[in-house]
């Protein structure tokens, strides 16, 4: 029995012509095949930077001399450090670290330039947030080289003897709050807003859809509920939900992938509740605007895409060019995931993670707002 | 004014794109009273209900359900009105006991258990009111329907062609309890296909591509259109259906199955010409009272002749 026997090439045709018709009916899954290559390759090509440059840099220089110019000066021409501020001592640093404002301290020593010319060899310190282990490695390796090029360009004439043999001076690198560099120590915190956007924006996008296409939408508007009642009414659940979604993940974290826990877990249960509830706004919201579930499904897919892409997630967010930092700047992920990992490997405390808490609650806001008005309802 | 009105609306206009589906509709319901709401398909029988009861906003029009306006306080007629939908719209992923708590709760009845109780008593569902919803056959979800939408004790009943589908047994069931309700000064707005259901009401309005052609009692509507009709018994009627479509006098024929009724406006023209046709050729003929079904067809084709193919 060959599958061609009795082949019609005119019924074979009249389901190709019928899906071509269908498809060209179907705008939302038409501007899927656009959109999708399209906002991929814009994101890959030109969003994504495993090799991150221009990390904020913060200096602490208890000494001032053409050397430690010139030291600084270097740091700035191999592109891996912008420096974003001068610190007064080594508490401030610290703190701008554990709120992510800079990503590398540069603490030079009193005495520095003076011990260089002794041929003390005295020591340089460098601090890396080494949270995620791809956006530091690169620029890690970067300083090691510099002291050559301080000693090649200051050190000469009679004071080359300087630079020859051993280098003129130590840069000592401190990796803080994953000094192993373990990529999991990262992800896996991370991962875990992820995991939480897909369920809880999936979810609540079918909670309204799956209500208009079974018909019970006419039933629940024909009685006299609220949409406000209606929508915060579909959303509670859901936060139960996520509440023992992020239990899983950080039990998981811990016994599985032994990843430290440094923070509170209070404030980790604030961090999940305020991000939860911006995912459900959005899905409620997707899902008032979809016309049926599959719709629902396809806007879920378009939304958590930018949210895995540009929030910091898989690609460092300070490697990302301003336009693809602004977008990832909108995103509830990409505040979640400071926090997740403030809190587990940083051991944030509220003042720390405040600036990423307020961006949730007004993101919940304004979309929560977004999504009453574009409620139905009425029918029309 | 609108004392004694359930439903008083005036002007009632609804367009949907560049479709105008729903034409100056005025409708008056009386309390206690059941109105008959027949028309084709596609009338806009659904769209003028949807709009009465706050589904839908009119484009144009205004009036009153219950005293209150339909364009201001739909919450208020939404609490008083029960809305029994075209297309079973209960959860089918619920039990029958949720499906009816959760009606009960979303119009803050004081004794929920109860009400939900005397309703699961009153269907004979006790013992089955924890199956699921969507198991039920398409006659008992109909009268869950009907039960659910009179949960609340509503004073007027929006029913969107709540028999379709269902077989006579429970259709005769279900009008005996809409006569109940009637009786004990519950309005009700019901829209039908079936004749013999439009029978029982009393008033009825007639829809057709969202214009009220003719509103009354069933002799009104039927004495309005003048229609004379005579009834053949016989063989082969379907042939001679036919032939009389294109004789002086017949302006309509419709077969129900052995009898065929002739209808005309000229009885004199009529009588003449179904004597010349089939007197003596084994045809018996009567003239019979006009039915509502013989004016409802008769208008649905003038209707369609009116507007052309199409438009």
């Amino acid at each position: 029995m060959s599958p061609l026997n009795g082949f019609s090439l005119s019924r074979w045709w009249s389901i190709v012509l019928k899906e071509f018709l269908q498809l060209r009916r179907d705008r939302l899954t038409f501007a899927m095949i656009v959109g999708i290559p399209l906002v991929q390759l814009t994101l890959f090509g030109y969003a994504i930077n495993t090799d991150p440059r221009h990390m904020p840099t913060a200096v602490i220089s208890a000494d001032h001399s053409e050397m430690t110019r010139t030291m600084i000066a270097s740091m700035k021409t191999s592109g891996y450090f912008d420096i974003v501020a001068e610190l007064p001592d080594e508490e401030a640093g610290r703190a701008a670290l554990a709120r992510g404002e800079v990503q590398f301290i540069l603490n030079i020593p009193a005495g520095f330039t003076r011990g260089v010319l002794r041929g003390e060899r005295p020591a340089l310190l460098v601090e890396a947030d080494a949270t995620d282990p791809m956006a530091t490695g690169m620029a890690l390796a970067s300083i090691d080289r510099l002291a050559a090029v301080v000693a090649a360009k200051d050190l000469t004439g009679p004071l080359a003897f300087l630079a020859a043999g051993q280098a003129p001076f130590d840069v000592r690198v401190h990796r803080l709050y994953n000094p192993e560099g373990i990529t999991q120590y990262n992800i896996i915190p991370g991962l875990m807003g992820v995991i939480l956007t897909m369920t809880m924006v999936l979810m609540t996008g079918l909670a309204i859809t799956k209500e208009l296409e079974r018909g019970t939408m006419e039933n629940l508007l024909a009685m006299p509920v609220r949409p406000f009642e209606v929508m915060t009414g579909k959303i509670v659940p859901y936060i139960a939900i996520g509440l023992i979604q992020a239990t899983i993940i950080v039990l998981a974290a811990r016994i599985a992938f032994r990843i430290p826990f440094a923070g509170s877990v209070v404030m980790l249960y604030v961090a999940v509740l305020l991000f939860v509830a911006a995912n459900l706004t959005v899905g409620i919201t997707l899902s008032s605007l979809a016309k049926n579930q599959l719709q629902a499904m396809q806007m879920t897919f378009f939304y958590f895409l930018p949210n895995i892409l540009l929030s910091g997630f898989m690609f460092p967010f300070q490697g990302m060019p301003s336009w693809a930092r602004f977008i990832g700047n909108l995103l509830p992920l990409t505040y979640f995931n400071r926090l997740t990992r403030g809190i587990f490997l940083k051991g944030n405390g509220w003042w720390d993670l405040w600036p990423n808490l307020w961006p949730l609650m007004v993101f919940t806001v304004v979309v929560m707002t977004v999504a009453v008005k574009f409620y139905r309802r009425t029918l029309d | 004014m609108s004392d004694g009105y359930a439903i008083d609306v005036s002007g009632l206009n609804k367009h949907f794109g560049d479709k105008h589906v729903v034409k100056d509709v005025s409708l008056r319901v009386r309390r206690g009273e059941i109105l008959g709401f027949l028309g084709p398909n596609g009338s806009g029988k659904t769209t003028t209900i949807r709009m009465m009861c706050g589904l839908l906003k009119p484009d144009s029009g205004s009036g009153t359900c219950l005293g209150f306006d339909i364009r201001r306080d739909s919450g208020q007629i939404k609490r008083r009105v029960g809305y029994m939908t075209q297309k079973f719209s209960y959860w089918d992923d619920l039990t029958i006991r949720e499906n009816l708590d959760f009606v009960a709760r979303m119009y803050d009845m004081p004794d929920r258990s109860g009400a939900v109780g005397r309703t699961l008593t009153g269907l004979g569902l006790t013992d089955r009111a924890n199956q699921l919803t969507g198991t039920l056959s398409g006659g008992w979800k109909q009268r869950l329907a009907l039960a659910a939408c009179l949960l609340h004790d509503p004073e007027l009943l929006l029913l969107d062609e709540p028999t379709a589908g269902v077989d006579p047994g429970a259709r005769r069931d279900f009008w005996e309890e809409l006569q109940r309700l009637s009786a004990a000064g519950i309005s009700v707005l019901v829209s039908t296909h079936y004749m013999d259901e439009a029978e029982r009401c009393h008033k009825l309005a007639y829809l057709s591509e969202g214009r009220l052609l003719a509103q009354g009692t069933s002799q009104e509507v039927i004495a309005t259109q003048g229609l004379i009709t005579w009834a053949i018994h016989g063989g082969n009627l379907s042939n001679l259906s036919e032939t009389l479509q294109r004789l002086p006098g017949v302006e309509q024929t419709v077969l129900f199955g052995a009898m065929l009724h002739v209808s005309g406006r000229d009885g004199e023209l009529l009588e003449r010409t179904l004597r010349a046709t089939a007197s003596g050729t084994g045809f018996r003929m009567e003239k019979v009272d006009t039915g509502l079904e013989d004016v409802f067809i008769y208008k649905m084709k003038q209707s369609a002749k009116e507007s052309g193919p199409g438009a």
